[in-house]
C-alpha cells in the first residue's frame, strides 16, 4: 500500500513514504521530513504560506501531489538560507522588520527568491504584481517590498 | 522562541521565591509545570524571576498575537532592572505559570500588563537596591545598576545574588519609582523585534508546529447548515482510508482522528453524515430588516447632553443618515491549531488562545472537570485580530483526545477557518443633526443597533455543536464605545439598542464597535460640515474642548504633513474621469485615551467606481512609547487591515451556513492596492503608556469615506465600499 518516493529537499537526499502519492507535498516537509518552514494556509494555492522552490520554481506545495516532486529539487524556507550563512532577503527580512505574525513570511521570501533569480533588480511595481496572489493579514505588505528591494539591491 | 522545561524540584524547592533555576533547551511538556509557582497579580516574584546565570524570566498573562508585543515586555523589564536585553526571556498566557492578566484584547497589554510588569519590576529594582546598600553600606540612591550586576563604591554584587542572600517575597508597588526619561536606555527606543530571526529562517515554533509523541490528528467535521444535528454518521464510509483511529460523535458534533494529518484530512472530507436538514439564518440581501426588526435587550443610552432631539427638531437645516458595516470573518492566515494531552486524568492544551486563562475555565466547564485539572498553554498562531477559533481549535482537540486516550492535533481546514471562526456581527448607525442659520451644529443624536454583551468568554463551537455545558450567551467585545462624541455640542444624544441576537456567534475583530461607530460619526460630522460650508479640519478643531490640547496636535500635525488645504469638501474640479479627494478624521480611543487623527488622499474614477486610496497619512498620540518600531507597524497593521474591511472584505452566507469560505470569496487587500503609508508618532515619554494594536484602525474607513465624498461629492454609507455601491450612490448625486 505504502510506497517509496525519493527527492532531494535543501540539498539532501530524503526518501518519504506515503500511503496516497496524491498526498500534497506540504504534508509530507512538514510531517515526514520535519521542516516548518511552509505553512498551511489554505489548501488551494491563495495564500502562498505554504510555497516551496521546486526545480527553482516557487509553487504552492499545499496542492502539489508529492508524487510530482518525485526526482526533483526541493528548497524550503530552511534550505534558503540559514542565520550563519543567510539569503540576502532573510536579511533584508530583518532588517526592514518587514514580519509581524510571520505565517505569511515563508511564501513572501520564497516567491520573492524565485522573483530576483529572474529579474534581479525589480521595480517595486514588479515586486507588487509577483506578490499580488501571497496574502498578508497583519499589513507587513511595505515592509515586504521595502525589503525586497533592499535585499535587490544588497 | 526560546524555550525553557522548568526545573520542577528547583521550583519547589524555590517555592515562592523569585531566584529560580531553569534548565534551557527543550519544549514545554505537560507534566512539568503542574508544580507550584506563584501567580497572583500582586506579587513580584509572580511576574519575575532572576536565575543564576544572569538571566530574568518575565512571566506575563498578556501574548504576544504577532504584533511583537513580547519585544516590548522585555524592553520594559531590560529598562527598569538595567539587564541586557538578550538576558531577558519572556512565558506567556500559560495558566501554570503566568498572572492572569485578561485576555489579550483591547489595545491593553502596553497600557495594563506592561505597566504591571513595569511595577513589579521596579519594585524588585528597589529591593535589591536596599539589599546592596546595607551590604556595601552605602545609600541605594548612590547605587547603580550595569548589566545585571549592582556596582557600589565598595564592591558589586549581581541581582541573582542580592535576591538568593535571603528569601524575597514581594508585593507589586504600583508607586515604586520608575526610570526618568533622561535615564532611559532601552524603553522609547526601536528595538528589533526578537522572534523575527526565527520567523524568516523557518526556525519558529507555532503551534501548527508543536508535536507530542504518539500524537494523532484530527479534524472537526461541521454540519453543512448552522443548526443541523447529525443523524448518522457511516463509518464505513471511511474504512478504506489507512490509519483512520476514531469517529467521534455528539449530537452536531463530528470529529475524526487518524495516525497521519493527511488520513485525517481526507476522512473528514470522506465522512458520510446525515445531517438534519436546517435553514434558520436570515436572508443576506434583507440583513439591515432583520437588524432592525430584532428584539431589543436593553437600550444604553451612551450620552447626553441638553435635548438634542429638540435641537434637531428645531433648527434651521435637519441631516439624518444612516450607516452599515457589514459581517466580518477574522480570517486568519493560519488555520485554528491546537493540540491537547490527557495525562493523569489532567488536561494541556496547546494554542494560540488570546485569553488562556478563561478557555481554562471554559474546557472546565465544557468537560466538567475541576478548573485544576486543566492547563492551557499558550503558542504562538497566525495573527487572529481578536478572538478566532484557537480556542474552539483546544475545545476541539480536548473532545478528540478523550476519546482516543492520545494526545491529538487539530488543524482547522481553510473552510473551517472561514466558516466557523466567531464573526464581527453587523453593525448599523442612523444620526440625525440639527444646523443653525449660521451652519453652527445645534444637536446631534446618534443611535445603532448592535448585539448585547461585551468582552467575556465566547462559547466554544464544541460545546455548542455537543450540546456540552457553556455559558450560553453572546459577548462581541466591547462595542458601544466612540458612539458618544468629543465634540463640544451644544445637545447631543447616543443611544445603543442592543440586540437579543444576532445571525452569527459574534465576537470581537480589532476595534469591534469603536470602529464602525467612529465610522459612522465621523463620516456624519463630515457631512455636517460639507453641509455648513466648512473646512472639515478647521470644524473638527473649532469643536474640539479648549483643554483637548493633545486631541488638537494630531489633528494639526496630520494637517501639516497632508498639506492640507483649507477649503470646504467636496472639491471642484470634475473634469477628468479621475476625481482626486482628500479626507480627514479624528479619534480619541474610547474617549479616554490614545488620541488618532489620519487624512486619506484617494482617486476614483467616476464611471467605473473604481477606488484608489493613494496616501494614508496618520498621526498618532499613545502617550509614552516603549517601541516606537512596534508602534509604527501597529499603525501600519491597522490601516492596512481596515483598509481591507472597508473596501473588500464581506462575509457572505445563504440561510443554512457561511458561504465565503476561502480567499477567492472572501478577498482581502493584495499587495497593488496598498496605498503609500506616512506614521507621525508623538511620543510623551513622561505620560503613562496607552494602546496602539486598535486605535489607528478606527480612522480608517470615515478617512477614505470622507475623502471619496470629497473627490466627487458621493457619499458612502455602506461597508464594503464597493465599485459597484459607488455607482449606486452617484446616481442620487
Amino acid at each position: 500500500m505504502s510506497q517509496s518516493l525519493a527527492l532531494t529537499v535543501n540539498g539532501r537526499a530524503v526518501t518519504v513514504a506515503v500511503d496516497d502519492p496524491q498526498m500534497p507535498l506540504l504534508y509530507a516537509l512538514r510531517n515526514e521530513v520535519g521542516l516548518t518552514g511552509p505553512h498551511y494556509g489554505c489548501g488551494l494555492a491563495q495564500c502562498g504560506a505554504c510555497t516551496v522552490h521546486v526545480d527553482g520554481a516557487a509553487v504552492r506545495s499545499c496542492v502539489l501531489p508529492v508524487a510530482e516532486a518525485a526526482g526533483k529539487r526541493v528548497v524550503t524556507l530552511e534550505g534558503l538560507g540559514t542565520p550563519e550563512n543567510p539569503h540576502k532577503l532573510q536579511s533584508a527580512f530583518i532588517e526592514e522588520q518587514a514580519v509581524q505574525c510571520g505565517y505569511c513570511t515563508n511564501g513572501m521570501i520564497m516567491e520573492s527568491a524565485a522573483l530576483l533569480e529572474r529579474n534581479p533588480r525589480p521595480s517595486a511595481d514588479q515586486v507588487k504584481e509577483t506578490l499580488a496572489n501571497n496574502i498578508c493579514r497583519c499589513g507587513t505588505h511595505p515592509r515586504v517590498v521595502a525589503a525586497v528591494l533592499r535585499a535587490a539591491q544588497g | 522562541m526560546d524555550r525553557m522545561t522548568t526545573d520542577r524540584r528547583s521550583l519547589l524547592k524555590a517555592g515562592g521565591a523569585l531566584l529560580v533555576a531553569f534548565a534551557a533547551g527543550g519544549a514545554p511538556r505537560g507534566a512539568l509545570a503542574w508544580a507550584e509557582k506563584p501567580v497572583a497579580t500582586d506579587r513580584v516574584e509572580s511576574f519575575l524571576a532572576l536565575e543564576s546565570d544572569g538571566r530574568v524570566t518575565a512571566y506575563v498573562g498578556k501574548v504576544d498575537l504577532g504584533t511583537g508585543i513580547r519585544t516590548g515586555f522585555m524592553q520594559i523589564v531590560a529598562e527598569e532592572l538595567d539587564v541586557p536585553l538578550g538576558r531577558i526571556r519572556v512565558v506567556e498566557g500559560d495558566t501554570a505559570l503566568t498572572p492572569d492578566q485578561g485576555a489579550t484584547y483591547g489595545s491593553l497589554s502596553i497600557q495594563n500588563a506592561g505597566v504591571q510588569l513595569r511595577a513589579a519590576a521596579a519594585t524588585l529594582r528597589r529591593e535589591v537596591l536596599r539589599r546592596a546598600g546595607e551590604r556595601f553600606g552605602a545609600e541605594p540612591a548612590s547605587l547603580r545598576i550595569e548589566e545585571g550586576m549592582v556596582v557600589a563604591p565598595g564592591g558589586r554584587a549581581s541581582l541573582a545574588e542580592l535576591v538568593r542572600a535571603g528569601r524575597v517575597e514581594l508585593a507589586v508597588d504600583a508607586n515604586a519609582p520608575i526610570k526618568a526619561p533622561e535615564e532611559r536606555r532601552v524603553v522609547g527606543r526601536a528595538a528589533p523585534r526578537v522572534d523575527i530571526p526565527d520567523k524568516v529562517f523557518g526556525r519558529f515554533e507555532y503551534v501548527h508546529d508543536f508535536k507530542l509523541p504518539g500524537m494523532l490528528h484530527g479534524r472537526p467535521v461541521r454540519p453543512p447548515a448552522m443548526g443541523a444535528v447529525a443523524e448518522a454518521v457511516d463509518e464505513a464510509s471511511i474504512r478504506h482510508i489507512p490509519g483512520v483511529v476514531r469517529v467521534v460523535h455528539q449530537g452536531a458534533f463530528v470529529g475524526v482522528v487518524a495516525e497521519t494529518e493527511w488520513s485525517a484530512i481526507k476522512a473528514a472530507r470522506e465522512l458520510r453524515v446525515r445531517w438534519s436538514d436546517w435553514s434558520g439564518l436570515p436572508d443576506q440581501s434583507r440583513l439591515w430588516e432583520h437588524v432592525k426588526a430584532t428584539p431589543v435587550a436593553q437600550v444604553q443610552v451612551t450620552s447626553e447632553r441638553g435635548d438634542a432631539p429638540g435641537a434637531v427638531r428645531g433648527a434651521a437645516r435637519q441631516l439624518s443618515a444612516s450607516y452599515d458595516f457589514g459581517i466580518n470573518s477574522h480570517a486568519s492566515m493560519g488555520p485554528s491549531c491546537a493540540v491537547a494531552e490527557w495525562k493523569d486524568g489532567r488536561l494541556t492544551t496547546w494554542s494560540a488562545s488570546q485569553a488562556t486563562h478563561n478557555l481554562r475555565k471554559q474546557l472546565s466547564m465544557m468537560l466538567a472537570e475541576p478548573v485544576e485539572k486543566v492547563r492551557c498553554i499558550y503558542m504562538e498562531g497566525a495573527g487572529c485580530y481578536g478572538r478566532n477559533g484557537h480556542e474552539d481549535a483546544a475545545a476541539d482537540a480536548a473532545l478528540l483526545a478523550k476519546a482516543v486516550g492520545r494526545p491529538v492535533r487539530v488543524q482547522w481546514m481553510r473552510h473551517d477557518e472561514h466558516g466557523w471562526d466567531p464573526k464581527g456581527p453587523p453593525h448599523l448607525v442612523e444620526l440625525r443633526g440639527g444646523l443653525d442659520a449660521q451652519g453652527n451644529i445645534v444637536g446631534w443624536e446618534a443611535e445603532a443597533w448592535i448585539p448585547k454583551g461585551a468582552g467575556g468568554n465566547v462559547d466554544l463551537v464544541a460545546a455548542e455543536l455537543g450540546g456540552l455545558p457553556r455559558e450560553n450567551q453572546i459577548h462581541p467585545g466591547n462595542i458601544i464605545h466612540n458612539l458618544a462624541q468629543p465634540y463640544g455640542f451644544p445637545a447631543v444624544k447616543t443611544t445603543c439598542h442592543r440586540l437579543d441576537t444576532t445571525p452569527f456567534r459574534p465576537s470581537w475583530i480589532r476595534t469591534p464597535g469603536r470602529m464602525q461607530n467612529t465610522y459612522a460619526s465621523e463620516s456624519f460630522l463630515d457631512e455636517m460640515a460639507a453641509a455648513a460650508g466648512k473646512d472639515p479640519l478647521e470644524l473638527r478643531l473649532s469643536l474640539l474642548p479648549r483643554e483637548e490640547t493633545r486631541a488638537r496636535e494630531v489633528l494639526e500635525r496630520v494637517g501639516r504633513i497632508a498639506n492640507w488645504q483649507t477649503r470646504p469638501s467636496p472639491q471642484n474640479d470634475r473634469s477628468g474621469e479621475v476625481l482626486r479627494g482628500r479626507g480627514v478624521t479624528f479619534c480619541k480611543y474610547e474617549l479616554v485615551r490614545t488620541y488618532v487623527a489620519a487624512v486619506a488622499e484617494v482617486e476614483v474614477n467616476r464611471n467605473t467606481g473604481a477606488i484608489k486610496v493613494t496616501r494614508f497619512l496618520c498621526s498618532h498620540d499613545c502617550g509614552q512609547i516603549i517601541n516606537p518600531d512596534g508602534v509604527r507597524s501597529q499603525v501600519e497593521g491597522n490601516v492596512i487591515h481596515t483598509l481591507s474591511r472597508t473596501f473588500k472584505e464581506e462575509m457572505t452566507f445563504d440561510r443554512k451556513a457561511v458561504t465565503s469560505l476561502d480567499w477567492a470569496s472572501y478577498q482581502v487587500i493584495t499587495f497593488p492596492e496598498i496605498p503609500e503609508i506616512v506614521v507621525d508618532l508623538v511620543d510623551r515619554p513622561t505620560e503613562r503608556p496607552w494602546g496602539a494594536g486598535e486605535p489607528s484602525a478606527a480612522v480608517v474607513p470615515s478617512a477614505v469615506g470622507n475623502a471619496i465624498f470629497d473627490a466627487t461629492g458621493v457619499r458612502m454609507r455602506s461597508i464594503p465600499f464597493t465599485a459597484a455601491k459607488f455607482r449606486a450612490a452617484a446616481q442620487g448625486v
